[in-house]
């Protein structure tokens, strides 16, 4: 909310410095995010007065003033329709800077010579207002500097006002706070009352119980049309950020922002009898004052008159009874709407008004008949006219009460750590206008009608405190229960895991949870990804199943950043839909491209293929010590290369995916150099076992190799794992050492050379057990996979 | 005799002129070989009258032995000599860059938060995870935030079509904690959050940190005393620190932490309070013998507060321009 100190001061004494306001705001809990000047320096700009026009003899679009500057009288060209003998307006002197950098210079305009320039309100950044000179009041002293008149050095405070102090959506709200944390005395000013001079009343029902337990208006006749408000109302509505439209607008405006209360004006001879205020029927439609149509519903509050609705109570007006330019006659409203009536409501319609913000946050039920008051004395300085009677509709035992709250000294002693002297309390409480009662064990205080949010005890702690300071609060260590941490054994930690990825060269992404559906099609066909309601952007609008489509994303800007190789790691979730929601699954994935090492002096070898890729996967699974829990299996999916992608299961569950990218995905990103990518599922890859210690054969091993032609489609894995079968107990280890195709090996044939590690636990083995163990191996080889034994080596 | 001295010193001319192994070597053949000249005239002792024979075979074989220790001594300088040379021609240009990979880099996010779990952890907070795709009763009712109230306007959330929601804040994770651990607890909970909101200073994902802290007698001037505490840790200096009383439903009362940068300003960091005896009955816990206090920061801040990075869209680039800054 913004809010000028110059509008304050009419209810408490400010010092010159706004910071000072500021600063006491922002310490009491309504941050001040900024101060700005409320105008330029307009430095050589003064009132003047244009005592005689005269048609510029050379151009039909301009005329030629004499000016009173208070100095003395000045020829000046003027190009602005409404320049007239008598008005008064700003004027620019030789010499004078305008807001946008503009130095005002003697000039001679179509053969006339110009000493300075008569000023619009665009021109200097005041008033949003029409073409042409702004015409300042007759009153207006010529000569004094427009800065000093219009109180340009007056500051706008921007104030964050958190959702719990609606009360605070007003000059005089802040004003409150101003004068309790300053403490200084609140200046509400009496102004004697309107005098009646129409004996007219506009009949007002109340339907709608606690919705709305109050409901003053007033009509007012004789208001004279096409005038416009004074400009120092005009000047404090830029001020608060609103524009000046028409008098009756201006008002209900300007008291709102003064007092909080939402008002509205009726143009009277659009209203059909009576106003009833009450629950909508459900069929019903209402054309809002922006023109848009709303469709009602049995929960949504109206104001409705003899025809039907004519505005959404506490949110916006109707087009029907709307105020124009036309409008001599109106009835005024101002009413208690509860927060429980429009909660949310505006929001269901996308609304968002002045009005609704502050009832949705509580507005104080006693201020009707006040705001119409002064809505009324300020419509009839402008635009004349004749007030009938104030009307207050009321039903007093739905008005919100403000029941006491009890406040025990050593709770709030216990909650803010801080002992608070009782007398203190007690005074902080009275300048918040809150009456306090002593009782045996504390105090009964009572809110005043405007706070909401003082409920219960705890509320009252926190005035307390704000109040006080919490700079006052000393640093105190807590004694907390002892409890001790957990380091579990049974999970590689994913800090770990990622350590292990740093090591090989991998770096970190973080990418959002959601992706671009297309790219998410293009990485996974299959998957059927969960969609966002409310997307912030078509590229962002779905969940991820995968955390491939954000890795793609992150390696394909930085090889348009001429990135040649790299490797990037993410872990995050993936979300996956289910009949009951959303299966969240916490991954880590990968994706590697370019040369297998960087570039070197030496050369930097091929590029980042499967098996590089698959021993960073490795080393990950050897982190769990169950390596040999873990298989890759041929196996396909939409977004890898056929022939290059293998699933990962841990015992008979698929833990994840490893594969080079398929053609069309690295269409996307680079064509040059294909791009590896894995991902494993953090739970299920990640459980460990503590590990249990076995003794080690202190008796020497035996390698016996062994190299065997097998079918070219034959797995490595198959051909282990029979060599694990047949070997028997002396077998302590496996490796494949070589694999061959090419000369000497028919064509659909391949060789591969096993490594064969053999141990006693017992006794040192003999060469008879050796061949005895290769044997039983070779042999199972021949009969289950067709091999034939190439070479055997002791 | 005036013969063998004189040979002994021939030989040895000869040693000290022997540049090589191979031209030592042939010194020694020369010399003490079987048919070296100390040989022959060994051989010759035998024409000598019996008497001069031990005078004069004691006289040739302490010159062999003067000799071979010479041929010895030039041995071991020559084989120093060589070795040199081979070391010499066998040295690397040691400002050649070693083979393999460099470590990667770790995100200076995840960087800021294992600093964040490592300083708090210290002091007894566990870290505990959420899911991130909530429902309405953990990321708001249950924190005090029914629906349509106001404050819900300052999340602007992200609905699922099945009503669910990504989660606003870590908060939820309170409410799960206590739900499932109940009181005493001090927890920490990192993890990304969800805003509908896209600009200079905000992203639509973005990570935060809980802390909570449910106990009995706990006071705001211990929520004060963490705060200093882990907030010097962090920046690794005495910081001065402004608590400035605010708005969160789920606390009561609350405060926003503003830390004095060096470029002279507040700089919000976090948010705190007293958790709101309505979040306790909402978890089981009765507000008259547990209290506590809870806070909130945004991982992201605090890492280009830290690191002076000004533009938080870029942390999500993964540009390794920025990554490679952070070892």
């Amino acid at each position: 909310m913004r809010i000028n100190l110059d509008w304050l001061r009419d209810f408490v004494a400010l010092d010159a410095d706004p910071v000072v306001a500021a600063d006491a705001l922002t310490s009491s809990g309504l941050e001040v995010e900024a101060v700005e000047p409320a105008g330029a320096p307009l430095e050589g700009i003064v009132v003047a007065q244009i005592t005689a026009v005269e048609r510029h003899p050379n151009a039909d679009r301009l005329s030629v003033c004499t000016v009173d500057d208070g100095a003395g009288k000045l020829q000046v060209v003027c190009g602005a329709r409404n320049a007239a003998a008598g008005i008064k307006a700003p004027f620019a002197r030789v010499g004078a800077r305008l807001p946008n950098g503009k130095e005002i210079g003697a000039a001679e305009l179509r053969g006339v010579k110009s000493n300075g320039m008569l000023c619009s309100a665009k021109e200097l950044e005041l008033v949003d207002d029409v073409d042409g000179l702004l015409l300042l009041d007759a009153g207006a002293p010529v000569g004094t500097p427009l800065r000093e008149y219009l109180k340009l050095d007056d500051a706008i405070l921007e104030i964050n006002v958190t959702p719990n102090r609606g009360d605070c959506f007003s000059v005089l709200g802040i004003a409150r706070e101003l004068a309790a944390r300053l403490e200084k005395p609140l200046r509400q000013p009496t102004r004697p009352p309107v005098p009646v001079t129409l004996d007219e009343r506009f009949s007002v029902e109340l339907q709608a119980g606690d919705r709305c337990p109050r409901f003053a208006g007033r009509v007012v006749r004789g208001i004279r049309t096409g005038l416009k408000s004074p400009l120092w109302l005009r000047e404090r509505l830029r001020r608060a950020g609103l524009r000046a439209i028409h008098p009756v607008v201006d008002v209900t405006n300007y008291v709102m922002l003064e007092l909080g209360q939402p008002l509205h004006a009726y143009d009277l001879t659009k209203l059909d009898r009576g106003i009833v205020v009450r629950l909508a029927a459900p069929n019903e439609k209402l054309m809002l004052l922006d023109g848009k149509t709303v469709d009602l519903a049995d929960d949504v509050l109206v104001i409705a008159d003899g025809r039907g609705p004519v505005g959404l109570a506490g949110v916006m007006g109707g087009q029907s009874t709307a105020v124009s330019a036309a409008t001599d006659t109106i009835f005024f409203e101002a009413a208690f709407f509860s927060q429980r009536a429009l909660a949310g409501r505006a929001r269901r319609f996308g609304l968002h008004t002045d009005a609704s913000m502050r009832f949705e946050r509580g507005v104080d039920p006693t201020q009707q008949a006040r705001a119409i008051e002064r809505a009324t004395e300020l419509l009839l300085a402008i635009s004349g006219g004749r007030a009938g009677p104030l009307v207050v509709a009321e039903r007093p035992a739905d008005v919100p009460a403000r029941p006491a709250v009890t406040l025990r000294p050593e709770r709030l002693e216990s909650v803010l750590g801080l002992d608070v002297a009782a007398s203190q309390v007690e005074q902080v409480l009275a300048r918040l206008e809150m009456p306090v009662e002593r009782t045996a064990g504390g105090w009964r205080v009572t809110p005043p009608a405007f706070r909401f949010d003082v409920s219960i005890e705890e509320d009252l702690i926190e005035e307390v405190g704000r109040m006080v300071g919490y700079d006052r609060i000393p640093p105190t260590h807590g004694t907390a229960t002892e409890r001790l941490g957990t380091a579990t054994e049974t999970r590689v930690p994913s800090d770990r895991a990622a350590d292990v990825l740093l090591a090989r060269g991998y770096s970190e992404a973080i990418t959002y949870s959601f992706v671009d559906p297309k790219l998410e099609k293009a990485v996974d066909a299959n998957a059927v990804p969960v969609p966002l309601a409310n997307p912030i952007a078509s590229d962002l609008a779905v969940l991820r199943t995968s955390l491939w489509p954000g890795l793609l994303g992150a390696a394909r800007h930085n090889v348009s950043h001429q990135r040649t190789r790299l490797k990037l790691f993410e872990i995050g979730p993936r979300f996956a839909a289910e009949s009951d929601g959303v299966r969240e699954t916490a991954m880590l994935a990968g994706i590697a491209l370019g040369s297998r090492a960087p570039e070197h002096w030496e050369g930097s070898g091929p590029a980042i293929d499967y098996y590089d890729v698959k021993g960073d996967v490795e080393a990950l699974l050897a982190c769990t010590g169950r390596r040999d829990e873990f298989r890759f299996e041929p196996a396909s999916h939409p977004g890898l290369r056929p022939g290059r992608t293998a699933r990962i299961l841990r015992g008979a569950a698929a833990v994840g995916w490893l594969g080079e990218l398929h053609p069309d995905l690295q269409e996307l990103l680079d064509r040059k150099r294909p791009a590896v990518v894995f991902e494993l599922e953090l739970d299920a890859t990640f459980a460990a076992t503590v590990p249990a210690f076995r003794g080690y054969s202190k008796f020497p091993s035996i390698r016996r190799d062994l190299a065997v032609v097998v079918d070219a489609h034959t797995e490595a894995a198959t051909l282990v794992d029979a060599v694990r079968a047949a070997a028997g107990e002396f077998l302590q280890h496996v490796v494949v050492f070589d694999v061959y195709r090419g000369t000497g090996v028919d064509s659909r044939r391949k060789s591969i050379g096993l490594g064969l590690i053999l141990q006693g636990t017992s006794r040192t083995l003999t060469d008879a057990d050796a061949d005895q163990t290769m044997r039983s191996v070779t042999l199972r080889l021949e009969r289950e996979l067709g091999a034939t034994i190439r070479t055997q080596q002791n | 005799m005036s013969s063998i001295a004189q040979l002994l010193d021939q030989a040895e001319s000869a040693v000290r002129a022997a540049n090589d192994l191979a031209a030592l070597d042939a010194v020694r053949v020369q010399y003490l070989g079987k048919k070296g000249l100390f040989t022959a005239q060994l051989r010759e002792l035998g024409k000598l009258p019996p008497a001069e024979i031990p005078a004069a075979g004691k006289a040739i074989n302490t010159a062999k032995q003067t000799l071979e220790a010479a041929l010895d001594a030039r041995r071991a300088t020559l084989e120093a000599a060589q070795l040199e040379a081979q070391l010499a021609a066998d040295a690397l240009d040691v400002t050649l860059a070693g083979r393999g990979e460099a470590p990667g880099h770790l995100h200076p996010v995840t960087r800021t938060l294992r600093r964040m779990v490592a300083i708090l952890g210290h002091a007894g907070f566990d870290v505990q995870t959420g899911p991130e795709v909530e429902d309405d009763f953990h990321n708001f009712t249950a924190l005090n935030i029914p629906e349509d109230h106001p404050a819900r306007a300052m999340h602007d959330t992200f609905y699922l079509s099945s009503g669910l929601l990504l989660r606003t804040h870590t908060s939820p994770v309170q409410i799960r904690a206590l739900q499932k651990h109940g009181a005493p607890i001090r927890l920490i909970a990192p993890g990304r959050v969800y805003r509908r909101d896209y600009d200079l200073t905000h992203t639509p994902m973005f990570t935060q940190i809980e802390g909570l802290v449910i106990d009995r007698n706990v006071s705001f001037a211990n929520l004060k005393a963490l705060l200093y505490d882990f907030v010097s840790k962090f920046f690794e200096r005495e910081v001065r620190l402004r608590f400035r009383p605010s708005y969160f439903p789920f606390t009561e009362p609350s405060a926003e932490v503003d830390v004095w940068s060096d470029s002279g300003r507040w700089l919000e960091i976090l948010g705190c309070g007293m958790v709101h005896p309505n979040v306790l009955r909402a978890t089981g816990l009765d507000p008259a013998e547990w209290g506590g206090y809870a806070f909130g920061m945004g991982v992201e801040r605090l890492t280009m507060l830290r690191y002076g990075i000004d533009d938080l869209r870029s942390l999500f680039e993964n540009d390794l321009r920025l990554l490679e800054q952070f070892p």
